[in-house]
């Protein structure tokens, strides 16, 4: 069995939930950054959760199953077809050997997930399948043409299928993030205007943002402590605020030491991971 | 720190007890966490239900034993000094070339934290007092195996990367490889000597 990328546009790489148990030798989590969405995909063709699938990236993908299979496409909604005629998003597809499935343009939020059913069996490194566009771990990013390995399938057990993300199951994404946040564990390097800036401002997603981070624009955070941080481990969804004192989110590929204060913790970034470059994003705290 | 993880703050020559502590209780079975991640002057332990009933169990353990012993044996890696920035550090230190060839030669180093890149361990042992700055302006790219000094720290690049640390050598040892276990040859508190080729 095989899958065998068309067109991979620009940033389209395999997933799964990520290469935890590293971070003490500088080994990224990376993994799926809407991760809700690929559970949801993976339950959907019958695959466990661990199992890989392509995270696209705002322009879609496109590929053939050389021997016929099941897929499902969740996260950002987009339109599908199948050897050209329109296939349902967020449900198992049957796959006729060698059909061009195609996954248009998101229509909303950024990351689709392709689960096609045995999973996308690229040789795991350090326990995961991720791209990890940060460190380089796992399987490059995807190019026109390759052709990956995919496994045997398993019977679709209709029941226990997970919610995906707000974008994903609902095909829905707001206009407006609203992130919960935890203070600190930095705050006290920053002036009280300045976390009450955190929480009371819109920031804007900006176009630089990548796996690695989401990154803001807005008014800037100012430090009250204007010394160096030695470096310290962070986590995923850490808001790393560097000398510009603009927030940056971190997301899946994230370094897992850093020497800028972070000013407080989100508590799921699925949200942020669909967020398009331009949406507003709002804090809401400050619960410790 | 967050909903899952905890931060502990300790000063930086107990930042190893504290980490092989940690290790030791989550082998144990006494700690669920999935990552222990040492700092320069924390531990961070994410990856757990309930970050608060593991501060008041951690506020137990403290203060744990001092760590006088480094992980495994001392590994001895060959580094042959002749990197780029040679001069500039011995100008720093105020001492000639040969002189910084021996004090990194001799000087048992021990990985604090990793971080930067997988593979890519801070390596302390040498005095405050021969502290050197970063290039001003960062290589856009340094060659793996390079070894290089910033801040108190000594480092060697496990894979080709920019980089601003100012490189007094070269080795040929791998420094991460996915295949081994740990994958990591300088994994924290492993003890280091950067011997002359």
């Amino acid at each position: 069995m095989s899958l065998e990328v068309v067109r991979a546009w620009a940033l389209t790489t395999v997933q799964d939930l990520g290469r935890p148990g590293y971070a003490h030798l500088g080994v990224p989590r990376s993994g799926a950054l809407d991760a809700p969405a690929l559970r949801r995909a993976n339950a959907l063709v019958g695959n466990p959760p661990s199992a890989a699938g392509l995270e696209t990236t705002l322009l879609g993908c496109s590929f053939r199953l050389p021997a016929g299979g099941v897929i499902a496409v969740t996260g950002a909604p987009a339109r599908i077809t199948v050897a050209g005629a329109a296939a349902a998003f967020d449900v198992a597809v049957s796959v006729a050997a060698g059909a061009l499935v195609e996954i248009g343009r998101a229509t909303a939020g950024v990351r689709s997930y392709v689960a096609v059913a045995g999973g996308v069996a690229v040789p795991p490194v350090l326990g995961s399948r991720s791209t990890d566009t940060l460190s380089g771990l796992g399987p490059p990013r995807l190019r026109d043409g390759v052709v990956l390995p995919v496994g045997p399938s398993q019977p679709i057990e209709p029941h226990g299928i997970p919610e995906g993300s707000g974008a994903g199951a609902a095909g829905r994404v707001p206009a407006e993030v609203t992130l919960a946040v935890r203070l600190g564990p930095r705050d006290g390097w920053f002036t009280a205007a300045a976390v009450e800036t955190l929480l009371t401002t819109a920031y804007t997603v900006s176009p630089n943002s990548n796996r690695v981070g989401a990154r803001l624009a807005g008014a800037a955070l100012t430090r009250a402590d204007a010394g160096e941080l030695p470096s310290e481990g962070v986590v995923l969804g850490a808001v790393q605020v560097p000398a510009d004192g603009q927030p940056l989110v971190f997301l899946a590929d994230h370094p897992t030491t850093g020497g800028y204060p972070v000013i407080a913790v989100v508590t799921d970034v699925t949200a942020l991971a669909q967020a398009r470059p331009g949406s507003t994003v709002r804090f809401h705290g400050p619960e410790r | 720190m967050g909903t899952t993880a905890l931060l502990i703050e300790c000063p930086p020559a107990e930042v190893e007890a504290w980490r092989a502590e940690l290790w030791r209780r989550r082998a144990a079975g006494e700690l669920a966490a999935a990552e222990i991640v040492p700092g320069a002057r924390t531990v961070l332990i994410d990856g757990l239900d309930d970050p608060a009933a593991v501060a008041a169990l951690v506020a137990g353990w403290a203060p744990p034993p001092p760590a006088d012993t480094a992980v495994g044996t001392l590994l001895t890696i060959p580094v042959v000094y002749d990197g780029p920035d040679l001069a500039d550090v011995a100008a720093l230190w105020s001492v000639p070339v040969p002189t910084v060839i021996h004090r990194l030669a001799t000087t048992e180093f021990r990985v604090a934290f990793c971080g930067f890149a997988p593979g890519f361990g801070y390596l302390t042992g040498l005095p405050a007092t021969l502290a050197v700055s970063r290039l001003a302006t960062p290589r856009t790219s340094v060659p793996a195996g390079s070894v290089g000094l910033a801040g108190p720290y000594a480092g060697i690049y496990p894979t080709a990367s920019p980089g601003g640390w100012r490189l007094v050598g070269r080795t040929d040892v791998t420094l991460f490889d996915v295949s081994r276990e740990p994958p990591a040859l300088l994994a924290p508190g492993t003890a280091v000597r950067l011997v002359a080729a």
